[in-house]
C-alpha cells in the first residue's frame, strides 16, 4: 500500500491522466457488461472507447486515436445501435438463463481469467530503446509509410476481407417474403 | 505546452465557443428573413430594431416551456438525446483556423483553438458522432413518428459520409497533411488559383452536396419534414430540449460553412494576401502591419462562411426535398462512385504534377448532360413546365 | 506554425469539451427549474395526430437499413484507409497508385456484386 502512495506522489502530470483515463476506462468498461439496459451498454461502450482513445493520445499515436473514435465509436457503434434499437428486444424475449448455461460461463470465465493472469505473470512487459526511440512514430506520415510499404500484403488482404463481408452481408439480408418495409 | 500557452488557447476557444453560439444564434433570425425575402415577406419585425432582438426572444420563450417527458419514453436518454446533439455540434469549430496569427510582444499566437496533427480526420470523427443525438433522442422517444425519423436520419448520415471521407482524400492527396491550417497555407502558397474549388471542382460539389445532408438540410431533412412525419425525430420534445436540436444544426451549418471555406475557398488568404501583407508592413511596422493583414483575412473568413450560411437557406427555400429512394440512389449510386473516380484522377493527374485534372471529370459531365438534354423528346421540357 | 505535434495539443480539446458539457448541463438544468409542470394521462400519451395510441412503436424495422449500416461500416474503414495513403501520395509515387487501385478495385467488385443483386434498390 506504502509502496503504491510512494508510487502516486512522484507522479508526472502526465502520470496522473494516465490513471485517471485508466480508472474511467475499467469503470465504463464494467458498465458495460453489468448495465441490464442493452443501449446504456452501448452507450457505456462508446464512452470505453473515447478513453481508449485518450490512452493512444497518451502515446503520441494521434491517427490510430482518431480512427478508433471513427471506426469504432462512429460507426461499428452505429451498427450496434441499429441492431439492438430496431430488433425489438422485449423482456420476454430474453433467452432463459438456465442454472447449467450460469454454471458454464463461470467456469469458463474463470479459466480465462486464469489464463489471463499466468500470461501476464509469465510475460515480458516490452522496453524501449531510448535512442533508437522516435516519437514521431504514431504520426499519420510516418504510419502511412510502413504500411504501404512493409505492410502491404495484410493491407491487400484486408480488401478481400472487404469482399467476403460483403458477399455474406448481401446472404444474410436476402429477402424474405412478408418483410415490413417503410 | 506551458501554462501561459494553455491559457491564451483557453481565452482563444472561449471566444470561438462565443462567436458560435452568436452565430447559430443569429442564423436563426437570418433565415426567417432569408425565407421572408424569398417569399416575398417581411420576416421577423416586431421584436426590437427590424427585429433584432426575435432570437432572443425565441430562446426566452423555449426556456419557459414546459421540460416535457413522454411517459413511455425513456427518461435518461430521452434527455440524453438532444445534450448529444449539442455536443457534437459544439466540438468541431476549434480546429478551425479563423486566422494567420496575431503577433504581440515576441510571441505570435495563431487565430485557432486547437492545432493538431490530425484536424481533418478530428472534424470527421465528430460528424461520425453527430448520428448518435438523434438515434438515442428518437429511439428514447417512444413515438413512431420520432422513430421513422431516427431511423432516416441515421441511414442518411451514414450513406453520404463515406463519399464526404471520399471528398476530402482528393484534397488531402494534393497537400499531404490532415491539419486544416496546413491545407490553407498550400492553398494560400499557391495563390487565388490553388483554392480547393479550382484544383478540386467534383469534390467541392460532392463535400457541399454531403454537408446538406450530414446537416439534415433541405433537400435531405427527410429525417424531420413536416409533411410525413410531423416533426420527425424531435415530435416529441418541447423547451430547451427542442431548441437544443434545431439549435445544433444552426451550428453545424457554421462548422460545415467554415470547413467548405478553409478547404475549398482558401480559409483566410485572399487575392493579393501576400502584397497587401507587404504593403501593411512596411507601412504600419512589423507588428501591427502583420495584425491588420490577420485581421482583414479573418474578416474575409467569416464573409466567405457567411455566403456559405446565406446558401444554405437560399437552397432551403428554393428546392423540394427528395423522395427517400432518390436521396438513397443519389448517395450510394452516384456520390460514392463519383467520388472515387475523383481519387483515381486526381491521383493520376498529381503523378505528372498535374494539379487540375478534375476539370476533365467536369468536362465529360457537362458533354453528357447536354447530350441527354439534346436527346431528350422536345415536347417533354414543355409538357413539366405545363 | 507547430511542428513538433505532441499529446499536449489535445488539451485544449478537454478545454473545449469542459466548456461544451458545462454550457449544456447549465441549460438543461435553467430549462428543467424555469418551466411549469402539468401531467395528464392524455398529454402524457405519444403524440399521434389525436388518433389513439395502438401498439409500441419499436416494432422491428426492415433489413435494409442494417445492410446500409454494415456495408457503411466496410466503406468507412476503406476511407480510413485511404487517409495514411493520401497523405503520403507524392511519397509513394505510382507504386503507391498501383496499390490503391488494386485495393479499390477488389472493393469496387463488391460493391459491384452488392448493387446487381439489388441491396440498394429502394421502391
Amino acid at each position: 500500500m506504502n509502496e503504491l502512495l510512494a508510487h502516486f506522489k512522484q507522479l508526472t502530470p502526465t502520470g496522473y491522466l494516465f490513471w485517471i483515463l485508466a480508472f474511467v476506462t475499467v469503470l465504463s468498461a464494467i458498465v458495460v457488461v453489468t448495465a441490464r439496459n442493452p443501449i446504456h451498454s452501448v452507450l457505456a461502450l462508446i464512452a470505453t472507447f473515447f478513453c481508449l482513445s485518450g490512452h493512444y493520445v497518451l502515446l503520441n499515436a494521434q491517427f490510430l486515436a482518431a480512427v478508433n473514435i471513427i471506426v469504432y465509436a462512429g460507426a461499428i457503434m452505429v451498427l450496434f445501435l441499429f441492431t439492438i434499437m430496431f430488433l425489438n428486444l422485449r423482456k420476454e424475449d430474453e433467452e432463459s438463463k438456465t442454472s447449467l448455461a450460469k454454471i458454464a460461463a463461470v467456469i469458463v470465465g474463470g479459466t480465462l481469467m486464469v489464463l489471463m493472469l499466468g500470461i501476464f505473470k509469465a510475460a515480458q512487459v516490452g522496453s524501449y530503446n531510448a535512442i533508437a526511440f522516435d516519437a514521431k512514430t504514431g504520426l499519420v506520415e510516418n504510419l502511412g509509410m510502413v504500411l504501404y510499404g512493409d505492410y502491404l500484403l495484410p493491407f491487400e488482404l484486408a480488401s478481400v476481407l472487404f469482399l467476403v463481408a460483403m458477399v455474406g452481408a448481401v446472404m444474410l439480408g436476402k429477402r424474405e417474403a412478408g418483410d415490413r418495409h417503410f | 505546452m506551458d501554462l501561459t500557452v494553455l491559457i491564451t488557447k483557453a481565452i482563444i476557444i472561449l471566444v470561438i465557443f462565443g462567436i458560435t453560439l452568436l452565430i447559430a444564434t443569429y442564423s436563426t433570425y437570418a433565415e426567417r428573413k432569408v425565407a421572408g425575402f424569398l417569399q416575398d415577406r417581411l420576416g421577423p419585425n416586431r421584436a426590437g430594431p427590424w427585429g433584432l432582438l426575435q432570437p432572443i426572444a425565441d430562446a426566452g420563450k423555449m426556456f419557459f416551456k414546459e421540460d416535457f417527458i413522454p411517459a413511455q419514453a425513456s427518461k435518461w436518454l430521452f434527455i440524453l438525446g438532444p445534450c448529444l446533439a449539442m455536443l457534437t455540434a459544439l466540438m468541431s469549430s476549434a480546429v478551425i483556423p479563423f486566422g494567420d496569427s496575431i503577433r504581440f510582444g515576441q510571441y505570435e499566437i495563431p487565430v485557432q483553438g486547437i492545432e493538431i496533427n490530425i484536424g481533418m480526420l478530428y472534424i470527421f470523427g465528430v460528424v461520425s458522432l453527430g448520428v448518435y443525438g438523434i438515434m438515442v433522442g428518437g429511439w428514447a422517444s417512444n413515438n413512431k413518428f420520432s422513430l421513422l425519423g431516427a431511423i432516416r436520419a441515421a441511414s442518411q448520415n451514414i450513406s453520404y459520409e463515406i463519399a464526404l471521407g471520399m471528398s476530402i482524400i482528393a484534397i488531402l492527396m494534393m497537400t499531404g497533411s490532415l491539419s486544416v491550417r496546413a491545407i490553407v497555407e498550400q492553398q494560400a502558397e499557391v495563390g487565388f488559383f490553388g483554392w480547393g474549388v479550382f484544383t478540386q471542382p467534383l469534390g467541392f460539389v460532392i463535400f457541399l452536396v454531403c454537408a446538406f445532408a450530414e446537416c439534415n438540410r433541405t433537400p435531405f431533412d427527410l429525417p424531420e419534414c413536416e409533411t410525413e412525419l410531423v416533426g420527425g425525430y424531435h415530435t416529441e420534445y418541447s423547451s430547451m430540449k427542442l431548441g437544443f436540436y434545431l439549435f445544433a444544426e444552426y451550428i453545424n451549418m457554421f462548422v460545415s460553412s467554415a470547413v467548405i471555406a478553409s478547404l475549398y475557398f482558401g480559409g483566410y488568404h485572399y487575392p493579393f494576401a501576400a502584397q497587401a501583407h507587404e504593403a501593411l508592413t512596411n507601412a504600419l511596422g512589423a507588428n501591427t502591419g502583420h495584425n491588420v493583414a490577420t485581421a482583414i483575412g479573418t474578416v474575409l473568413f467569416f464573409g466567405k462562411i457567411f455566403f456559405f450560411i446565406f446558401f444554405f437557406m437560399w437552397v432551403r427555400w428554393t428546392l423540394p426535398r427528395f423522395r427517400y429512394d432518390q436521396l438513397m440512389n443519389l448517395g450510394w449510386k452516384s456520390l460514392i462512385p463519383l467520388s472515387i473516380l475523383n481519387v483515381i484522377v486526381t491521383g493520376a493527374g498529381l503523378l505528372f504534377n498535374f494539379n487540375y485534372a478534375t476539370w476533365a471529370i467536369v468536362a465529360v459531365m457537362v458533354v453528357l448532360a447536354v447530350m441527354s438534354a439534346a436527346k431528350a423528346p422536345k415536347g417533354a421540357v414543355a409538357m413539366q413546365k405545363a | 506554425m507547430n511542428a513538433a505535434y505532441v499529446p499536449s495539443d489535445y488539451l485544449p480539446v478537454f478545454i473545449q469539451l469542459i466548456l461544451a458539457l458545462g454550457f449544456i448541463v447549465t441549460t438543461m438544468i435553467v430549462t428543467h427549474m424555469v418551466g411549469p409542470k402539468r401531467n395528464s394521462q392524455k398529454k402524457d400519451d405519444p403524440f399521434e395526430c389525436g388518433i389513439p395510441v395502438v401498439g409500441d412503436a419499436r416494432t422491428p424495422i426492415s433489413i435494409k437499413y442494417f445492410l446500409i449500416a454494415i456495408l457503411f461500416v466496410l466503406f468507412d474503414v476503406e476511407v480510413i484507409f485511404m487517409y495514411p495513403w493520401a497523405v503520403n501520395f507524392k511519397q509513394l509515387g505510382v507504386t503507391g497508385f498501383l496499390e490503391m487501385i488494386l485495393f479499390m478495385g477488389l472493393l469496387l467488385s463488391g460493391f459491384y456484386y452488392v448493387i446487381r443483386k439489388g441491396v440498394l434498390k429502394w421502391e
